[in-house]
């Protein structure tokens, strides 16, 4: 069951339309997403599944887009207080996967300036990763699946998952 | 000075016995929402007047807003990842409290003023639900507001104009005439969300 397959892997982003897939390496991108935004909102959170199928670590240390500013934040709630952290990098180890999603890693697109990102759109970017180097991808702009509240932060290290 | 610090004195404790005999007016029976309840509140009373700034640019305050059931959040809209997920969160459930009969409200009362004018609390909130209701004010007005709801919020200053805020994520529901009776944490869904607040309604409708 191929379908379910992806529908694990991808976690909170399981029931794309269409998926789309990036190698570099020994690293398989899943789905780079980012949520349709509102038409003022000066910022979107990029989403996506980063598999490592090797043998040594890696780690994701910048995207490059567009935008006035790109980061990588962890959000993270204590006690009820939203937080969220600029994080250097994400570490994936050898044959886990890590996951992006709402409630922990995600790409921060900061100064949208009046440029609403709709479904359907193409956000292009680049992702850089310290051993395999720079992956063109783009991030396929879809609407905030329903429903979903917060369930997937829960019981799992920042969507850090192991396969 | 001594007279000034009696006629203070005076006033809070006629101000406290006065909301101690408001509380015992409206205070329902212990137990008629004892069926509802998903979060316990230890400490100081939730809740309070505010007055704040609508979508139209109206001064309005509590109790204009507040008319009917109502779940109040408090975010920002340079958000990217808490307050989307939370206001969608909080308009579907708003969806399912419709569709199944109930005449209930959501607000969202940023708490950045400096950046979040009325008109972009407006077209957040009218992207997330058409009958949200987006609340901004002076820097004053919004502190008053999230004092009396006891919720958080900080700058996190990076020195240009994309900065972020740390801020409470709590949904709060407030029933008219009553006042805030339940709290809702982020994981909470929709579904368990629409049936929490109906039983509000049930119950203070039986009362």
């Amino acid at each position: 069951m191929k379908l379910s397959f992806f529908a694990a892997a991808a976690g909170l982003l399981s029931t794309p339309l269409y998926a789309h897939d990036y190698t570099v390496g020994d690293l398989t991108i899943h789905h780079p997403v980012v949520f349709e935004t509102a038409p003022m909102a000066m910022t979107g959170g990029g989403f996506m599944t980063i598999t490592n199928s090797g043998t040594a670590a890696d780690r994701l240390i910048g995207v490059e887009a567009d935008f006035p500013r790109v980061e990588i934040h962890q959000t993270v709630v204590t006690d009820g207080i939203g937080r969220m952290l600029p994080v250097g990098a994400i570490d994936i180890a050898p044959g886990t996967s890590v996951t992006l999603q709402p409630g922990g890693y995600h790409v921060m697109f900061i100064g949208l300036e009046g440029r609403q990102l709709k479904d359907g759109d193409d956000v292009p970017a680049t992702l850089l990763f310290e051993t395999a180097g720079r992956l063109a991808v783009v991030f396929k702009v879809e609407k905030r699946p329903e429903g979903t509240g917060m369930t997937m932060q829960h019981g799992s290290d920042a969507g850090t998952h192991s396969h | 000075m001594n007279s000034k610090l009696l006629t203070v004195s005076a006033s809070v404790i006629v101000v406290a016995a006065a909301g101690a005999m408001v509380w015992t007016a409206v205070q329902p029976p212990s137990d008629i929402f004892a069926g509802c309840s998903t979060s316990s509140v230890a400490g100081a009373a939730i809740g309070g007047p505010f007055t704040l700034v609508d979508e139209t640019g109206a001064t309005v305050t509590d109790a204009q807003v507040l008319s009917k059931p109502t779940l109040i959040y408090f975010g920002y809209t340079f958000c990217p990842d808490v307050c989307p997920t939370d206001s969608a969160r909080n308009g579907e459930t708003l969806d399912l409290l419709t569709d199944t009969g109930y005449d209930a409200g959501v607000v969202f009362i940023t708490i950045d003023p400096d950046r979040d004018t009325v008109d972009r609390v407006r077209e957040f909130t009218d992207y997330f639900h058409d009958d949200m209701i987006g609340l901004t004010g002076s820097p004053e007005q919004v502190a008053v507001a999230s004092r009396a709801y006891k919720t958080f919020y900080q700058k996190q200053d990076t020195g240009d104009d994309y900065y972020l805020m740390d801020h409470s994520t709590f949904t709060y529901l407030v029933l008219p005439g009553l006042g805030f009776v339940q709290f809702f944490k982020r994981d909470d869904t929709p579904e368990d969300m629409a049936k929490t607040v109906a039983c509000y309604i049930d119950a203070s409708a039986n009362a």
